[in-house]
């Protein structure tokens, strides 16, 4: 065909650009990665100009408590408790406003405004409102709500499932959420989830109007109930938005930075910490660069496991369509 | 996520069949609806009402009441802080601005320009190179960091307002071409055929087809873009070191960290930080929503 030389030509840049900011750079941490640079010397040459120790690095890192189990611990109770809360939050308020709600779009744009918003701004106004002194307990006070909340927390039977969530650090009915290290990162979730679930909501909806109004029709004719119509065949047909739901917000939650930053700084001690936060300040303010760099390639392993057998069967099935 | 789906987002069912009456089912569901709304507004109402308020209020009256009148000082502290060389959100306002405009044009042009040569010259390895510009989009940046912060240095862009928008224009390339490819699928392949058989070539195929039929999709991914860019914290937060360059989400931080005690000027900069995106949300709410689906692949 005419103009393929052009065509390549004018992919190029791109091409080049990925391939240099993207894979020599992977490589190049990982490089980095191997090498003693955990001090302040100014780099000569492209690569880090510090001996290769292998995977000391790693070793070292492993061995740090802060990383493992903690950051690792609070990365995956984060994930998890994000990720069943913004879907639940997000099918439901999906299949509330798909019935033919007035204000509808009223309805979304509200829920998802906060999408809008960086995650700086969101953890500096939920920062505020989790103030142990100023924040929610004021405003749940004269509602009663906290004679309920200290009344649950010491109610016996109850109290193996405060000491679960105790332990999850996602016990949100503590008070001073972001002090108290039982409840801080149940603190994180929940701004985490008022910024995101908007977006799991319009993914579902989304998908439920994918779903041809014949097929419902089918259904009713079939003398199912709108119940039925949703747990039978709407629901299931959400199945691939629901993947790419667990993908996305997984992905989000691997790298979390900004927003746990903000609010926490990882506290109270290494309460919330994550990996994002000790890479940060390992890099930028210990000069431990080989240590973040091995950080930085854990990360990155975990995201791929999440996401590239997406990218892969999404790519695929589009070829096939 | 196909055009199609987003597009039946945004418009609402029709509601001619089966007329719904009153019935508690109803008033349930518009009852969880409201209680969500209070949800999703309550900050919201926090954010604006305690900027309003003067230092002595802000640290005495809880932070659910409204303030006894509006009191502009907060927002002033926050744009241009008493402190001296502390930034302030004014000149974070001016940097981000200088460093996402050029960032959101030249990305989305590019992207534009990509999307086009994949989905209408096609060759063989296509699919291919889409994939390996794709991969980028899926990296958590922590990956990429240092490698990028030396390389910024290297070439003495690091610190300045020129690196961080050529790096949000480098980690734009994977969603602007993404989005671009998913748009460009659905015009006719003939359109480009038709130009060609006039004598038009891969350029001006571009400049006088493509280009004309693009205006949604600009609209699109400049709002994504826009969004993102803006929002950003990790590249703004390492890659500047100085708050004369340092983007609005950097700025706002650094008055949390400056002002801890002083809520009504946090709060203040919370909003003025959020205004921009906010109002692009507000009236182009549509073409955000498109962006935010079409960042899930096709869905």
């Amino acid at each position: 065909m005419r103009g393929r030389l052009l065509t390549i030509a004018l992919l190029a840049p791109a091409a080049i650009a990925s391939l240099v900011f993207v894979y020599l750079f992977i490589a190049w941490t990982f490089y980095a990665s191997l090498t003693s640079w955990n001090a302040v010397r100014p780099l000569k040459g492209l690569l880090p100009d510090f001996p290769i120790i292998g995977l000391a690095n790693y070793q070292t890192l492993f061995a740090t408590q802060r990383f493992w189990p903690n950051d690792v611990f609070n990365t995956a109770v984060f994930t998890v408790a994000f990720i069943i809360l913004s879907v639940a939050i997000g099918l439901l308020l999906a299949i509330l406003l798909d019935q033919r709600i007035r204000g509808e779009v009223l309805f979304r744009n509200i829920f998802l405004l906060p999408m809008a918003l960086s995650f700086v701004v969101t953890a500096t106004i939920w920062a505020w409102i989790f103030n142990p002194n100023t924040g929610i307990n004021q405003l749940l006070d004269p509602l009663g709500i906290n004679a309920v909340r200290t009344g649950l927390l010491s109610f016996a039977p109850l109290k193996p499932l405060w000491d679960v969530l105790d332990f999850l650090r996602i016990d949100v009915l503590r008070l001073g959420l972001t002090t108290d290290p039982r409840a801080a990162l149940g603190a994180v979730v929940i701004a985490a989830t008022w910024q995101m679930s908007g977006f799991v909501m319009a993914m579902f909806l989304a998908g439920l109007r994918g779903v041809s109004e014949e097929l419902r029709e089918a259904a009713r004719v079939d003398g199912a109930t709108e119940r039925q119509i949703y747990v039978h065949v709407l629901i299931p047909q959400l199945r691939p938005v629901l993947v790419s739901v667990i993908v996305i917000l997984g992905y989000i939650s691997l790298k979390i930075f900004d927003l746990v930053f903000i609010m926490t700084r990882g506290g109270p001690g290494i309460a919330t910490d994550v990996p994002s936060i000790f890479m940060y300040l390992s890099a930028f303010q210990s000069q431990l660069y080989a240590l973040a760099a091995s950080i930085a390639i854990v990360m990155l392993i975990v995201s791929a496991i999440v996401v590239i057998p997406y990218m892969w069967s999404q790519l695929r099935t589009e070829g096939q369509a | 996520m196909s055009e199609q789906t987003a597009a039946a987002l945004t418009t609402p069912r029709p509601s001619t069949r089966r007329r719904t009456g009153f019935s508690w089912t109803r008033v349930l569901i518009y009852l969880v609806l409201f209680l969500f709304t209070i949800f999703y507004l309550l900050p919201v109402y926090v954010v604006v009402a305690d900027s309003f308020k003067t230092l002595p209020e802000v640290s005495t009256t809880s932070i659910w009441q409204p303030p006894k009148s509006i009191d502009f000082g907060a927002w002033a502290s926050a744009l241009t802080p008493p402190l001296v060389g502390s930034g302030g959100i004014g000149s974070g306002l001016v940097n981000s601005v200088m460093m996402t405009v050029p960032a959101v044009v030249i990305s989305s042009v590019w992207g534009s320009l990509n999307g086009y040569l994949l989905t209408k010259w096609r060759f063989r390895g296509a699919d291919l190179l889409f994939a390996f510009l794709l991969f980028g989009m899926f990296i958590p940046y922590q990956a990429i960091l240092i490698p990028l912060v030396q390389f910024l240095q290297r070439i003495g862009l690091y610190g300045t307002l020129p690196g961080l928008a050529l790096t949000h224009i480098m980690y734009g390339i994977p969603i602007t071409t993404l989005i671009f490819r998913n748009y460009y699928s659905a015009i006719p392949t003939e359109l480009v055929e038709a130009a060609n058989v006039d004598g038009a070539g891969v350029i001006g195929t571009y400049w006088r087809v493509i280009l004309p039929l693009s205006i949604p999709g600009f609209v699109v991914v400049g709002i994504w873009q826009f969004t993102s860019i803006w929002n950003e914290f990790l590249f703004g937060v390492t890659l500047t070191n100085s708050p004369n360059v340092q983007p609005v989400t950097v700025a706002l931080q650094n008055l949390a960290g400056s002002f801890a005690a002083l809520y009504n000027v946090q709060m203040a900069g919370a909003i003025i930080t959020a205004i921009p995106t906010v109002l692009a949300f507000v009236f182009l709410g549509r073409y955000f929503i498109r962006g935010l689906l079409a960042g899930s692949l096709k869905g």
